[in-house]
């Protein structure tokens, strides 16, 4: 049974969202970035000391490959091409999964149908796609969610509709069970701690009972909390 | 020892129905694109093909589903992203309709699985897809406190495997992104198919560049480099 609320609050934008989460990495890190808002972090961690691997198996990813830059064997985990920076290299996808399950990932960012208050992951497969149960696009999430030292979600904070994603237990299929530190929405930013969803910080312009209200499991709300700080 | 073919036509030739055939690339990068489509003009059917994507940025197995000639598909990624251009793609509704055998896996267990069928090893256990529908029937193990799957090894009995250069001895040196699944499925079959951009004599390549050392390889053939437009939605 799925949550909804007819509220819409107003938050940041997908840009602003990304530049939060770029705030969060700290330099000489290895990071996966996901589809979709994660890969929009890559806008704002150009010059700093952050190595982005991609897991088609590729570390020190560079930019989008402008319309005369592209090489049809240089690309994404998302069929993007790509182009390389200084101190690139190139290996398997079976080593790529091996340093990813091996825990040499500082952060995962990824993106999330729901997130549980004990920070389970559901994003992998959305039913309304209709195929049976077992089967749809795992791809890379299920080896990220578990193998990453730290796993930094960016969603919205509620579907288009007004579905809850921040949930008591999650109604979507599981990617990883446990795994979620931080999430990152266009409204606040949560962790998750072993007594619950910490709110640290709102958007400009809401209160906590606005974050309150689009949130399934009851928000404990940091001593410190303060604007989203970008 | 050369294990050069004149043609890929020549070198799929034997593929008799019921094989299972792994193949691959990822998304545009890296398939064996010349090798399916003799495939598809050979015809053999009932086939198991591991592969990551059934379709999205790999058009040429479309035509093998849509020539009936899948029995089962092995996959990590299988359809499009695109739920409006998934719900016309073949594959899909061949997979919707029952036609077509799909078992999927995280992307990293599928790949350990070749790794694991070509180095000797019978299975693994794997941290990932604990709590998810990946565990459904599978023994789970705890490891220090951890919870493991055992994931079984895959040994097919060919691979497709496209590479930059190789030489006649089936050595062979992948470029970029492009070498992706390679080299482990073409370590995992019985009969590994390469298909090569620049086909050289032995000695022109650097040993030490070496990505698939050729005991793994079984047959060369060359064929011209593919354009692709890149895009998988």
């Amino acid at each position: 049974m799925v949550e909804k609320t007819k509220k819409k609050l107003e938050g940041l934008s997908r840009e602003l969202m990304a530049l939060r989460i770029a705030n969060e990495l700290e330099d000489g890190t290895y990071v996966n970035l996901g589809i979709g808002i994660p890969t929009l972090v890559s806008n704002w961690i150009t010059g700093r000391d952050i190595v982005l691997q991609s897991e088609i198996g590729m570390l020190n990813t560079g930019p989008l490959a402008g319309p005369d830059e592209v090489d049809q064997d240089l690309i994404n985990a998302s069929g993007q091409p790509v182009t390389e920076l200084p101190g690139a290299c190139y290996f398997s996808d079976c080593e790529s999964f091996a340093m990813i399950r091996g825990g040499y990932m500082d952060v995962a960012v990824l993106g999330a149908l729901q997130v549980s208050e004990k920070g389970d992951l559901a994003g992998w497969s959305n039913p309304e796609r209709g195929f049976p149960e077992h089967i749809g696009n795992i791809g890379g999430s299920m080896d990220l969610a578990v193998g990453a030292k730290k796993v930094i979600v960016a969603m919205m904070h509620t579907t288009p509709d007004g579905e809850l994603k921040i949930v008591k237990k999650c109604s979507y299929p599981i990617t990883a069970l446990g795994v979620v530190k931080l999430i990152v929405t266009d409204l606040a930013v949560i962790e998750v701690t072993s007594e619950g969803l910490l709110l640290k910080e709102v958007a400009p312009g809401l209160r906590v009972e606005d974050v309150q209200s689009v949130t399934g499991p009851k928000l404990i709300i940091s001593p410190d909390l303060k604007e989203i700080q970008l | 020892m050369d294990k050069v073919y004149a043609s890929v036509d020549d070198a799929v030739a034997d593929i008799p129905d019921g094989a299972s055939i792994a193949i691959g690339g990822f998304f545009t990068a890296g398939t064996p694109v010349q090798l399916i489509r003799a495939l598809a003009k050979q015809g053999a059917k009932n086939l198991t093909v591991i592969c990551q994507q059934m379709g999205p940025g790999n058009e040429d197995i479309t035509k093998l589903v849509l020539q009936g000639q899948i029995k089962k598909a092995i996959s990590n990624y299988p359809f499009y992203r695109s739920a409006t251009r998934g719900a016309n793609a073949p594959f899909e509704k061949a997979v919707c309709a029952e036609k077509v055998e799909l078992e999927v896996y995280p992307m990293g267990t599928f790949i350990e699985k070749l790794r694991a069928g070509g180095a000797g090893l019978a299975a693994f256990y794997t941290p990932t897809g604990v709590g998810t529908v990946v565990e459904w029937g599978k023994e789970k193990k705890s490891f220090n406190g951890r919870d493991y799957l055992l994931e079984l090894a895959l040994k097919p009995d060919y691979a497709f495997i496209y590479a930059w250069k190789g030489d006649h001895l089936g050595n062979l040196i992948c470029r970029k992104t492009a070498r992706n699944y390679n080299p482990e499925m073409a370590a995992a079959a019985k009969v590994t198919i390469a298909s090569v951009e620049e086909l050289v004599e032995p000695g022109e390549l650097d040993p030490d560049k070496v990505h698939i050392p050729g005991i793994y390889v079984q047959r060369v053939v060359k064929v011209d480099k593919q354009n692709y437009i890149p895009g998988i939605d």
